[in-house]
């Protein structure tokens, strides 16, 4: 019952590029933001409500209220930069 | 693996990747490209931008890009498509995307080419930071690109 978290851009600059946290049913990617904000400290600083971040699961973009399966790889990072 | 996408280090050739799309497609009327290469300013800027690092989103990216590539072939009767995307080290004057569209028609051609740039630019997991005289910094999101992808009827909001 894990799941992995993974940052990009200044989020990992700020956070590292990755790390492991325990999985609990029902979890949404809105509140595992929610628990590394509750940390305090760099993450609270880094993913703190009304920052815009961008997220995804399972390397599919998604919002704030999707749902996080057992296992997945989640993924915070700022709005994309490309082209 | 695909070879319609290919993020890479190395620079690319629109000659090669252009005569790759046609060869022995008679049905391919029109080619449409777009390279996008790296500036030394931003709108308005000095011209302060000394060199560019990308990141992206190992496997995420490919397939992000993969799905763009699928939606223009719904959208747009296109018969082939290729996107390059360069990451490390870029410095000004060097070629950083490439996207190019075969179709039997200019008008299919010309659109997806550029339903694919304004796609790629708000939902590629790319992020940019420019070297200046007073250090790095982190390219900002731009609002005008959620709107080049709203012309579509794709309602964006990475910037926002």
């Amino acid at each position: 019952m894990s799941l992995t978290v993974r940052y990009f851009a200044s989020l990992r600059e700020a956070l590292g590029p990755a790390e492991t946290l325990p999985h609990a049913p029902g979890l949404t990617l809105g509140a595992v933001r929610s628990l590394l904000v509750a940390r305090g400290g760099a993450h609270a600083q880094a993913l703190a409500p009304g920052r815009a971040v961008r997220c995804a699961v399972n390397q599919v973009m998604a919002d704030e209220s999707a749902a996080v399966p057992d296992g997945a790889e989640v993924a915070f990072f700022p709005p994309v930069t490309g082209g | 693996m695909s070879t319609r996408v290919r993020i890479q280090t190395e620079d690319f050739d629109l000659g090669a990747e252009v005569a790759a799309l046609r060869v022995g497609n008679p049905a391919v009327g029109a080619v449409a490209a777009f390279v996008g290469t790296v500036r030394d300013r931003n709108a308005g800027g000095p011209a302060d931008i000394s060199a560019m690092e990308l990141e992206h989103y190992p496997g995420m990216t490919e397939a992000a890009i993969e799905a763009m590539i699928d939606a223009a072939m719904q959208r747009f009767r296109v018969l082939g498509a290729c996107v390059i995307h360069r990451v490390g080290l870029l410095k000004p004057l060097d070629q950083i995307v490439l996207v190019v569209v075969t179709s039997t028609h200019r008008g299919d051609a010309f659109q997806a080419c550029e339903f694919l740039m304004d796609y790629l630019k708000t939902q590629a997991p790319f992020w940019k930071k420019e070297a200046t005289p007073e250090g790095a910094r982190w390219v900002d999101a731009r609002v005008a690109d959620d709107a080049a992808l709203a012309r579509w009827g794709i309602s964006a909001s990475n910037a926002a």
